[in-house]
């Protein structure tokens, strides 16, 4: 079935494309873009005053499914996903069981397939049971599925072991990603080790334990010529090293995630759990130093996180609180707001960053683009559109945000999905 | 004048002024503890509950004779379980005691900021008496209560803290008193104990208690965990009593009318030598004495208001 975009701002930055264009979709593939298709009975959405973008990619989501269904299931991530912007979502290994082997992971494609908003890809993980100890079937887990390799939240911390993962993964043309934390430094830290943690008496997580680990992948991905992918850097220290390692042309890449970019560690003083995540939320300074590393190239993805968790959990006593906030809702009308509308960086550099850029890293070709022959996965947005943060409102099963009651001007519109709509808000203006 | 606050969290909420009028307060029930009848029916009615969910003795005992000692009704609830151990959780246990509608609920617990956790659901007036590595107001009070009685006055006094400076509620509750008083603190420690950042505090910091020693009028103790040692904070208790002890040959680089305090409980011959912490310049006994005081004040402050302003 056809479907036409019609009056649009096209925002493409995999062929630098910024104009008013149609687009024409037709059995899940785009077809035609350009001024003026005439649209001949075809259903069509009146776009004019929207973006219209390659569909949007958050690859760090934890949809906790197989195991933790009463935090999120695939398919209430994923219908936050659609929701949120997003047309693609790729989720993270550490679920009960770990999606260590093809069974999970075929396990959640097929549960995708069937019931989800949005795509779905699966993140394996790099040893066994995320132990940091044995490597997983990496050739399997591809065949069967998954497109990128990460122990996130029980990062590897034997140096030989991440040697090894990257150096199979070289012959995978995949993807090693690495949440840098050494977990002796930061041992049982909860916050930012600083001022701050010293004030509220909280124990601190240093920013040596995320430098250190940095430094260290950098040193073994130019080694072993194999590419490492940087998740939520936090902290300045870590973006001087990929700044020099990128100017030497280490196959190395990095993400942000808005609470790193526009929280702190000071507002931990109200010791509100949902300002408890990991890496934590750091001083000003490195807020500062990370929307700059975003402006000059330094990170290049935009992703989430996106770590839900219970009511119940979250009520509790700040140290015995899970890491980890609910994003998937919030983060595109957060860098809309903050950055694009700020005029900090450009509506190209934003869709670069969370759709063309996610797609080149996770080797996902016919995504991140608008061009004949790509998926129809298209995230429109109106930039002026204003929202109020309900976390009550979510389609996501979870609330732990810590965003609640913020006013964000900027907010996608529209999620298509395989020429589908996924998500439309209620303004939809359909002709 | 009227005491405006309904918890006590922490002295960090606390203007000098409204210090000064706890002290003042204490001043005023000192006495009561020396009488032949140790009681006034000032709290006749008011219920109190003691909920401590980490060991104490010093400090329970002392909210619990304060208590009586004013004709309050006073539960104590020793948890060795928090909801770190499967079971209810915090939350719940203040929720159910509240609904035997006590006045008050004096907490300890192991996690920094648990006490204001509570104070966001509960109705109650809630003490807090130790909440993690993050403040126990008491203390401080009672502490500057004992420093008053010595000193007469807190400006430009030269408060020296020693020890675990990382992990101390006593010490973050005392720098955050001694500097709205005026007085001028340093900090020292071994660097693992004493990150610099807390001259952000408004302190200075030494790693040479020789040289600490010198300059101060108070010099206060803290007690060193010997668990710390196991996380290589400092090598071992041989090494830090060398460095960090107060021994009688350190203490007489000190000034003439220098006092020596410690929070307590101490560990003889680790941070204090016998001869140091039962010698006439120490007061640790006067402060445990003064807590009784200093806790009758704050009971009083907090649940005695309306009362009181009637009576103005």
């Amino acid at each position: 079935m056809k479907l036409l975009i019609k009056n649009g701002r096209v925002v493409d930055p995999s062929s630098g494309t910024d104009k008013k264009l149609d687009v024409l979709i037709d059995k899940g593939k785009i077809i035609d873009i350009k001024p003026k298709i005439s649209a001949g009975g075809t259903k069509s959405i009146d776009a004019s005053g929207w973006v219209v973008a390659p569909g949007f990619i958050d690859m760090h989501v934890h949809l906790r499914e197989p195991g933790q269904e009463d935090k999120e299931t695939i398919v209430t991530g994923a219908r936050a996903a659609a929701r949120g912007g997003f047309t693609s979502i790729a989720c993270m290994p550490n679920t009960h069981p770990v999606n260590d082997n093809r069974g999970v992971t075929e396990y959640i494609l097929s549960e995708a397939k069937k019931n989800a908003a949005v795509n779905v890809f699966p993140i394996a993980s790099i040893t066994k049971e995320e132990k940091g100890e044995e490597l997983t079937d990496m050739a399997d887990l591809i065949d069967a599925g998954a497109v990128a390799f990460s122990d996130d939240g029980m990062p590897v911390q034997n140096s030989q072991v991440m040697r090894r993962a990257l150096e199979y993964s070289k012959i995978l043309d995949t993807v090693i990603i690495d949440h840098c934390e050494d977990k002796n430094l930061s041992a049982d830290g909860v916050m930012h080790e600083g001022y701050y943690s010293y004030l509220f008496g909280l124990r601190g997580i240093p920013a040596s334990s995320e430098e250190t680990i940095v430094s260290r992948d950098i040193i073994l991905a130019q080694k072993a010529d194999a590419a490492i992918h940087i998740a939520h850097l936090s902290v300045k220290g870590a973006i001087a090293l990929i700044k020099e390692a990128k100017k030497r042309k280490v196959k190395v890449t990095a993400e942000v995630t808005p609470h790193h970019l526009f929280l702190t560690d000071s507002l931990i003083e109200s010791y509100d759990t949902n300002l408890k995540m990991n890496p934590p939320l750091r001083s000003k300074e490195d807020t500062r130093a990370l929307q700059q590393a975003v402006t000059d190239g330094t990170i290049d993805v935009f992703a989430t996180d996106h770590a839900p968790h219970t009511i119940d959990e979250k009520d509790v006593e700040f140290d015995l609180a899970p890491f980890g906030i609910n994003g998937l809702e919030t983060v595109v009308p957060l860098l809309l707001d903050k950055l694009v509308n700020k005029k900090i960086i450009p509506i190209s550099r934003f869709v670069e960053m969370i759709s063309t850029n996610p797609a080149l890293i996770l080797r996902l070709e016919n995504k991140g683009k608008i061009c004949a022959g790509a998926d129809a996965d298209l995230t429109l947005l109106n930039l002026n559109k204003k929202i109020i943060v309900d976390v009550n409102s979510f389609k996501s099963k979870s609330r732990n945000n810590p965003f609640q009651g913020w006013e964000l001007k900027g907010a996608p519109e529209m999620t298509i999905v395989g020429g589908k709509i996924a998500y439309s808000s209620s303004s939809l203006k359909s002709v | 004048m009227a005491f405006k606050h309904k918890h006590l969290l922490g002295i960090q909420d606390l203007t000098s002024s409204e210090i000064t009028t706890i002290l003042d307060t204490a001043e005023s029930f000192y006495e009561i503890s020396t009488r032949e009848v140790k009681k006034v029916p000032t709290l006749r009615g008011k219920t109190i509950i003691n909920l401590f969910f980490e060991p104490s003795t010093r400090t329970r005992s002392s909210f619990e004779l304060a208590a009586k000692r004013l004709s309050a009704d006073i539960v104590n609830f020793n948890l060795k379980t928090s909801s770190a151990v499967k079971g209810e959780t915090f939350k719940d246990t203040i929720l159910n005691l509240e609904a035997m509608n006590p006045d008050a609920i004096i907490i300890r617990h192991s996690c920094s900021g648990a006490v204001l956790y509570a104070s966001t659901f509960s109705r109650s007036n809630i003490i807090n008496a130790g909440d993690g590595s993050h403040e126990h107001p008491t203390q401080a009070l009672l502490d500057a209560f004992t420093i008053r009685q010595e000193k007469k006055n807190f400006k430009g006094l030269k408060i020296v803290i020693v020890g675990d400076i990382l992990h101390s509620r006593v010490a973050r509750s005392n720098i955050f008193l001694l500097r709205k008083m005026g007085a001028k603190v340093t900090l020292v420690g071994p660097p693992a104990l004493l990150p610099l950042e807390f001259r952000k505090f408004g302190v200075e910091t030494d790693f040479n208690l020789d040289r600490a020693v010198e300059r101060a009028d108070v010099i206060m103790m803290l007690r060193i965990q010997l668990e710390r040692q196991e996380k290589n904070f400092f090598p071992s208790v041989r090494e830090y009593r060398n460095l960090y002890s107060l021994t009688a040959q350190r203490f007489r680089r000190a000034k003439k009318n220098a006092i020596i305090m410690h929070p307590g409980p101490i560990n003889r011959g680790v941070e204090i030598s016998t001869d140091m912490a039962d010698c006439a310049k120490s007061v640790i006994l006067k402060q445990v004495e003064n807590g009784i005081a200093v806790r009758m004040a704050v009971l009083y402050l907090l649940l005695g208001g309306k009362e009181r302003e009637a009576i103005d």
